[in-house]
């Protein structure tokens, strides 16, 4: 082992201590390390990794769960059905639409959040924190319901609160067609959200230096012109992951959706047509196509994230250099 | 900063548009949840005066649907503190690990974290769902244990490396040099600066395990392991006619409930502890 280890040009180079004992140390330390960190890598890619190999796997078959006995290999046909129907490109443009919307609402709203919880005097920091760590910590199916009954035609106030805004009436069924059901899905989404976009914002104002702000202050420099000119460029990269982060959590919208409308009247997203293929209706061939064209979506947008607009993550994640 | 009598007026201001923001869906859910059935559909926010009823709180705790809700409620506190546990246990470990030792990989188990934490979670409850019938882990709470920490893991491994890289490491060098071993060391040392690090991580790990919403619908059928937010999601009223929207606002706000004293007992240490997992991480 020792010899081994000597052997190696790479460890020779490193060695510059008493020669055994480093490398009996580092050997010692590089143990310990993969002894205590292992564990939870090894669990990470057994509750993902396997899954979406075994995804893979189904999907190349045809089979429903009631009719065991007829499973047979396809190849790639679940796939050409899939990307024929109208329906994927449907719920694709649907899913889309909500996490391009969200996510701009979302980073004006959040960026504004933000900036009042950095300037903000001590005495109120605490609430509004507080009060932001609401929306947060809520369940998603809690929100929903919230959002939901506030607008629903029976149980709802919005309908008698806003009568007087043209096209609003008592008669109103906000969730009977996509043009009013997603603004109301998408609203609750935004509330949700919005805090935990604010926070990563709120992370990256902090790290931009007040000299700097000061500097520009000095020099006559408006509040818009510092913005422009001496904020936003130095937070790019946390805005950056946190739009990433966003859009990447707004392209799995699930709870609102099948809380409010189930998908009903050209409302579905991707991730509902997913569980209603595999677990409704129990085609698990198809419904597992489906699920790995849906991740390889996720996978295009971190790469064109990554790739196009540079979006550095490892910088955010204090990745060692 | 001055704070004059301006700018506190303004802030005053600022903070009361941010309250109604946070605080607003929270009271109209809240408000629903104190209406009897006959006062739900007359359009107004509150309910009215000498109607408002704790019925819908009776029938979820101790009425018709309580078989149903209190069993959601156990098997949600319980399938989440479990998963919280495992997911703390184990990321501390290997953010320890991270932080501190010198070991090839490191990046990878960052990046695999990362990697994870954005992998859409509807992909593999079709797998799950298709092998957890064939051995049996169906509707039951090790059933959503385990992918749940497909959840909380890789956030806790991030914000807890996050915690750690500030932790003051000479102290465990000192303890070293006085005759204790690594895992002494770790012990005696570290454990006590870490413990406030690891807390707020298993807060936001249970938040997001109490979150779960794709899992529990698809992976149980029934109250032995159905947890809350699904179970809201198939509650029936008191006869087929009847919308059970009161007693799902009630649900809503008792499952608020530990959120908001959460958020009101922590809130520094969950932001901090987002803000460093975030950035820092």
């Amino acid at each position: 082992m020792t010899s081994a280890i000597t052997k190696n040009p790479r460890a020779m180079k490193s060695d510059d201590g008493p020669h055994n004992d480093y490398s009996d140390r580092a050997k010692a330390e590089r143990r310990l390390g993969w002894l205590l960190a292992g564990p939870a890598f090894i669990i990470m890619l057994a509750v993902t990794l396997y899954p979406i190999i075994q995804a893979f796997f189904d999907s190349l078959y045809a089979f429903r769960l009631t009719a065991p006995d007829e499973r047979e290999f396809i190849f790639l046909q679940n796939y050409v059905t899939i990307l024929g129907d109208p329906v994927w490109w449907r719920d694709l443009a649907v899913t889309s639409l909500i996490t391009v919307v969200t996510v701009a609402v979302e980073l004006v709203l959040g960026f504004a959040l933000a900036l009042v919880m950095h300037r903000a005097l001590k005495a109120v920091r605490g609430w509004l924190r507080t009060a932001i760590l609401v929306p947060y910590g809520i369940i998603t199916v809690v929100s929903a319901y919230a959002w939901f009954y506030a607008f629903d035609i029976s149980s709802g106030y919005v309908n008698s609160w806003f009568d007087w805004v043209p096209g609003i009436d008592q008669d109103l069924n906000w969730f009977a067609q996509a043009s009013t059901a997603l603004p109301v899905i998408m609203a609750s989404e935004i509330w949700k959200t919005t805090p935990f976009i604010s926070l990563l914002l709120l992370a990256g104002l902090a790290q931009v230096p007040d000299e700097l702000t000061e500097a520009a202050k000095v020099d006559g420099a408006t509040w818009w012109e510092q913005m422009r000119k001496v904020i936003i460029p130095n937070m790019k990269a946390a805005i950056m992951v946190a739009v990433l982060f966003r859009a990447l959590d707004a392209f799995r919208i699930f709870d609102n959706v099948f809380i409010m409308t189930n998908g009903q009247y050209g409302t579905e997203v991707l991730s509902l047509l997913a569980y209603r293929t595999s677990i409704s209706r129990l085609e698990i061939g198809l419904g597992s196509a489906v699920s790995v064209l849906l991740f390889a979506c996720v996978l295009l947008i971190s790469f064109i994230a990554i790739k196009v607009f540079k979006v550095d993550l490892s910088g955010s994640t204090g990745g060692k250099r | 900063m001055k704070s004059t009598g301006r700018e506190k007026l303004i802030w005053t201001i600022i903070s009361i548009a941010v309250l109604i923001y946070a605080l607003f869906p929270v009271a109209s859910i809240f408000a629903t949840s104190f209406k009897a059935p006959g006062d739900l559909t007359n359009g107004n926010f509150l309910p009215t005066p000498g109607l408002a009823t704790l019925d819908n709180y009776e029938q979820i705790l101790v009425g018709d649907a309580q078989g149903l809700f209190l069993s959601a409620l156990r098997n949600s506190i319980g399938i989440s503190l479990i998963a919280t546990f495992i997911a703390v246990v184990l990321a501390t470990l290997c953010a320890y690990a991270i932080a501190r030792l010198d070991f090839p990989g490191k990046k990878l188990i960052l990046t695999t974290a990362l990697a994870v934490s954005i992998f859409p979670v509807i992909s593999i409850v079709t797998p799950l769902f298709n092998l957890w019938r064939n051995i049996g882990l169906y509707d039951t709470w090790l059933g959503l244990i385990i992918p749940y920490l497909s959840l909380t893991l890789p956030i806790s491994i991030w914000t807890l490396a996050a915690f750690f890289r500030q932790i003051p490491w000479e102290l465990e060098q000192a303890a070293q040099v006085d005759g204790a071993t690594t895992w002494q060391a770790f012990r005696k040392a570290i454990v006590p600066l870490a413990a406030p690090g690891v807390f707020t991580t298993a807060i936001i790990a249970f938040f997001i395990a109490w979150n779960d919403f794709v899992y529990g619908i698809s992976l149980t059928s029934t109250e032995a392991a159905r947890p809350v937010p699904a179970a809201l999601a198939f509650f029936t009223g008191a006869s087929q006619f009847e919308s059970p929207t009161g007693a799902i606002s009630a649900a809503a706000i008792i499952v608020t409930i530990p959120v908001v004293l959460l958020v009101l007992l922590f809130q520094r240490q969950i932001v901090s502890g987002l803000t460093q997992g975030a950035v820092k991480g």
